[in-house]
């Protein structure tokens, strides 16, 4: 197991240095540097800056070096924590995203884990009530959930609560927690606002996991084991809940994989539509107002986590499923 | 004397959009404590369905629509009585208490009939547990006793193996301890040795002889190999869509066959004395629509010997008595005006 | 008797094609989905007729105005062919508030083939004939105006000739990327093969939406609508072949070692010959399939980009540009019907997987 772990964190390293040479792209991409949005911020304020103190600047963020020594001087920043600065809000990008990525990782590991206990069950309901005014019921709920972009649905959500409901759902703290410092009750607060994205990123998600649990149940309750346990005596609740679908959630752990981005994705752009708290609505500014270093550090952190999940997944499958623990100690 | 299992005029009919399968048509044999029978036919022709619905696990939507499935069984004053298995809830507490205790089954796939994610002593414990009250650790050790009985070297490690661990062999003596773990008094083998190389099944049949020796059990050995059948069963049963077309103690059976598809079927195994490269019989021609409710002989129309006569295809199905224990369905042989 | 035989006898007979579109029509799904698809389609490339008015056609006595209301009765009961009164906009000087009030007096019937705002269609020739229409000084906005006063049904259409052609352009050159790129991987296998899985890693554990966003964003923003369009699907394309490019993988690794590709290797054929005579025709459907599972995924990063005003910038209308006038809730609680051109996005999504799905199951019932 140790040793499938090691392996496996051996194979991210290339992926990793792929991600940040992308990230920076991202950075340069944008003509000029960001001392040129700089100088053209100051101007247009009024302010101007002498070539002299230009050069300085220059040199001190290191934008006379050539372009890679400017990558690996990132780099190394970035491992170090230092993720560079923000001329949008003139501070460091650090103290901008902290808390943003924190609550974006929160609301996806709600949101992952909302997935996992509604689509659970009603997947295996579908299977085992193969054809039943119920499972098509779920199917053609699944269909629309997949169908419907999360920002649509928070916007169609938004307009709903605020024409029906007479309230507004965005936003993750009421207004007198905004600005307030972390207390028990700004944490209760934020669970009464969670839910609502949670809700929003999670519902297509669920569609498609119910799907999967659907697909791999319906499949593995035809497998001869199934058969086996039955002529063993097994109740029919406590084998289905016991083989098959112990065997049809391996696909689904790996699946968290590729769930990740999405998820991040969708929390994103729903964020932007419910003006949350979390990286999506930064990260749009910062690109509208091309303030690179704080886009680049949010685009790279992201993907970064994402790695991280996947990761995390494979080691979970690797845990729950034995074959794929054995195959790796014996290539090993 | 009361057998372990009488079956009577047993019909499984898997009712489709497409039509109703007469998968199990009229079939009737018993079996006693101690011995043998082999149930013998091609792919498709309901032997498997025979052993299901023993169990009451027919999958949906077959149903057991006429018939009995008599169980021997004790009661308080250790007096035999009679249990139909056919008129019982499938999914009932009794049918789950029968399943595994009474009646036990192993299967032809040993790699896919052990879920892959246990570890086979799980899932042997788990079958002693759920019919013995047993503290874990007797589980274990039972377990482990039953793993060395069917012949696994080092049970006390095998027992935490998982099933691609084990060669399939191994798997399929696992699977045998696993079905008699609890000391069923019948055991219903489904194709045991068909997945399995020719020296494997040789060892796998003399396991299961020693092992009814020991325990006494009634087996009901399904296969579609004569071979194997002739080395284990005391009687044998032809089966053909569904229906009983020759009865027969295994060496009358061999000797004297009556039934032409019994001696097609005969004619189809390698014997030491075949020439070598000389081509083997087959049966020409395959099994009728499945969804055809034939009245007459089904093997009508493949059949060498009839030479078309319509009585063969219109005179109602029917098994005759032709010797001692032995009986037999072709008009040819039972109509007494065959022509 | 007979009858069963020709029936037998043309099933046997049939091509692969006509065999695939058998199975296909059982999926009732499937055929709404592509009824859907091709009206939309159909809809966009002829929405210059279609649309009543032109994109850019501004009611500035109409501005926010609500969808008309097309009536068979007038104010006496009696039954008309369908008509609509005329609409006059009314401002309440003390609250600013604007209604639209309807003017009984004249009717003004629904009528076909009306001449309205000129238009050459695609560049080919001028018009001014519209599919159908009312005369002035009637208007006929079925789905309401937006805060331009322009006809919000005929944005609509022209937005989904934008985000449609979109979504074709896009899996069309992710198309061509994941072929190429698949066909190396599975074929050449080796390093080249190990290189391309490794890019498709990195770039499927990019959160897509914000890798779009970062891209997307680098673009000047005084380039011209029809650049940002290009440049918008060759992003979109960018990140969408690694799907294509692994099922591709996937088949010719499963195929490469199958006797009729040794067999004409050993003929002499070259691997591109191979490659393009023997192997992909032997799975086209699967790559129909998986282009088709693909365009609702451009089409919705799209929608998503422009909707953040990162994507396409007005004047080009598209679905998602449509949207980004219903960003706020408080526009959209005042005038609902803005939130009318998502049901297109809906539709087209659900559709496009309808179709997919139902080709899946004609194409390869044995395989799910």
């Amino acid at each position: 197991m140790l040793a499938y772990i090691i392996r496996r964190m051996l194979i991210m390293i290339p992926t990793l240095i792929a991600i940040s040479i992308i990230s920076f792209t991202i950075i340069q991409l944008p003509p000029g540097d960001f001392l040129t949005t700089y100088v053209a911020q100051l101007s247009a304020s009024g302010e101007g800056i002498d070539q002299a103190e230009l050069d300085a600047l220059r040199h001190r963020f290191g934008l006379d070096q050539p372009i890679y020594v400017q990558y690996f001087q990132w780099v190394w920043n970035f491992v170090r924590g230092d993720f560079g600065h923000s001329f949008e809000w003139n501070k460091p990008v650090r103290s901008l995203i902290g808390e943003r990525i924190a609550l974006t990782i929160l609301i996806s590991t709600c949101t992952l884990l909302f997935t996992w206990i509604v689509s659970l069950p009603i997947g295996i309901y579908s299977a085992v009530r193969q054809y039943s005014w119920m499972d098509y019921f779920l199917t053609f709920f699944g269909f629309i959930g997949l169908a419907t972009p999360n920002f649509l649905f928070a916007l169609i959500l938004l307009w709903f609560s605020y024409a029906y409901l007479g309230m507004s759902i965005g936003g993750l703290f009421s207004p007198q927690f905004i600005e307030a410092p972390w207390s028990f009750a700004k944490f209760i607060d934020l669970l009464k606002h969670l839910w609502i994205p949670v809700l929003i990123v999670g519902t297509g998600h669920t569609a498609k996991f119910i799907r999967i649990i659907r697909g791999n149940l319906l499949d593995e309750l035809k497998k001869p084991y199934v058969t086996t346990a039955r002529a063993k005596g097994l109740s029919e609740t406590k084998l289905i809940l016991k083989y098959p679908v112990r065997v049809a959630i391996n696909p689904l752990v790996s699946t968290i994989g590729w769930t990740l981005p999405e998820l991040i994705s969708g929390i994103a752009i729903t964020a932007v539509v419910l003006n949350l708290p979390t990286s999506g609505p930064l990260l749009l500014s910062a690109l509208m107002s091309q303030d690179m270093h704080l886009a680049g550090s949010f685009i790279m952190i992201l993907s970064i986590l994402t790695v991280i999940g996947t990761l995390i997944s494979d080691i979970l499958l690797a845990w729950v499923d034995p074959r794929i623990r054995f195959g790796a100690r014996e290539s090993a | 004397m009361v057998p372990a299992l009488d079956v009577r005029d047993l019909r499984v009919h898997f009712l489709l959009d497409e039509g109703t399968v007469r998968a199990v048509d009229g079939v009737s044999f018993s079996v006693e404590p101690g011995k043998t029978l082999g149930i013998v036919g091609e792919s498709g022709s309901g032997k498997s369905v025979i052993g299901q619905s023993i169990l009451r696990i027919v999958p949906s939507p077959g149903k057991i629509v006429r018939g009995e499935i008599l169980l021997r069984m004790e009661n308080g004053q250790g007096e035999p009585t009679q249990l139909d298995m056919a008129q019982i809830e499938s999914h009932g507490r009794l049918a789950r208490s029968i399943r595994g205790k009474e009646i036990a089954m192993i299967f032809q796939e040993p790699m896919n009939s052990f879920s892959p994610v246990h570890t086979v002593g799980s899932q042997i414990v788990e079958a002693l547990r759920l019919h013995a009250d047993v503290s874990p650790q007797e589980a274990r050790n039972r377990t482990v006793e039953m793993l060395k009985k069917v012949g696994i070297p080092q049970p006390e490690h095998r027992i935490g193996a998982y099933p691609h661990e084990l060669s399939g062999g191994m798997r399929q003596r696992a699977m045998i301890a696993m079905a008699l773990v609890c000391n069923p008094r019948i055991l219903i083998a489904d194709e045991p040795t068909t997945a399995l190389d020719v020296t494997i099944q040789a060892q796998i049949i003399d396991l299961l002889k020693k092992l009814q020796e020991e325990f006494g059990m009634a087996i009901l050995f399904i296969s579609h190999n004569l071979g194997v059948i002739s080395e284990i069963s005391h009687e044998v049963l032809v089966v053909y869509f569904g229906r009983v077309m020759e009865h027969a103690p295994v060496d009358v059976l061999f000797r004297e066959a009556l039934h032409p598809y019994t001696k097609a079927l005969l004619r189809s195994v390698p014997g030491i004395d075949t020439p070598v490269r000389s081509h083997l019989a087959t049966i020409e021609g395959t099994l009728p629509d499945p969804y055809a409710n034939i009245p007459g002989c089904p093997f009508f129309g493949r059949c060498m010997e009839c030479e078309g006569r319509t009585v063969c295809r219109d005179d109602p199905y029917s098994l005759t008595k032709v010797g001692p224990r032995h009986f037999v369905a072709c008009p040819r042989i039972c109509v007494a005006d065959f022509a | 008797m007979n009858e069963e035989q020709q029936r037998l006898e043309k099933y046997l007979n049939a091509s692969t094609r006509q065999l695939v579109w058998w199975r296909y029509k059982k999926h009732t799904l499937a055929m709404v989905g592509l009824a859907f698809v091709v009206g939309l389609y159909l809809a966009a490339l002829f929405c210059e007729v279609l649309a009543p008015y032109d994109k850019d056609s501004r009611f500035f006595d109409s501005v926010y105005s609500p969808p008309s209301q097309v009536r068979i009765f007038d104010k006496d009961g009696a039954i008309h062919r369908p008509f609509v009164y005329e609409t006059i906009l009314d401002i309440d000087m003390e609250t600013q508030k604007m209604s639209y009030q309807e003017n009984t007096d004249t009717m003004y019937p629904i009528k076909f083939f009306v001449r309205g705002d000129h238009y050459e269609f695609w560049g080919l020739w001028r018009s001014d004939v519209h599919l159908f229409g009312v005369d002035k000084p009637a208007r006929l906005f079925v789905f309401g105006t937006d805060r331009m006063g322009r006809d919000l049904f005929s944005r609509c259409f022209y937005g989904s000739r934008i985000s449609l052609s979109i979504g074709m352009l896009g899996v069309f050159m992710s198309l061509i990327l994941g072929v190429t790129l698949g066909g190396v991987s599975g074929y050449m296998g080796g390093w080249a093969d190990s290189v391309i899985q490794r890019v498709i890693e990195v770039i499927r554990c990019f959160p897509s939406i914000p890798l779009w966003m970062g891209l997307s964003a680098s673009m000047p923003p005084h380039w011209p609508g029809l650049k940002v369009y290009f440049v918008i699907t060759i992003i979109l394309s960018l990140i969408g072949w690694t799907d294509l490019a692994r099922m591709v993988r996937g088949k010719l690794i499963a195929l490469r070692e199958e006797e009729f590709v040794l067999a004409a290797r050993f003929a002499g054929a070259g691997h591109l010959r191979i490659i393009f005579r023997h192997l992909l025709p032997s799975f086209t459907s699967h790559i129909i399939v998986t282009v088709t599972l693909a365009i609702p995924g451009m089409v919705l990063g799209e929608t998503a980009l422009s909707f953040l005003g990162i994507g396409l910038r007005p004047p080009v209308t598209s679905l998602g540009v449509l949207l980004k006038e219903a960003q706020n809730v408080t526009t959209i609680a005042l005038y609902p019907w803005l939130l009318i051109p998502v049901l297109f996005v809906i539709g087209i999504v659900l559709s496009f997987n309808f179709v997919g799905d139902g080709l899946r199951d004609a194409v390869d019932p044995y395989s799910r």
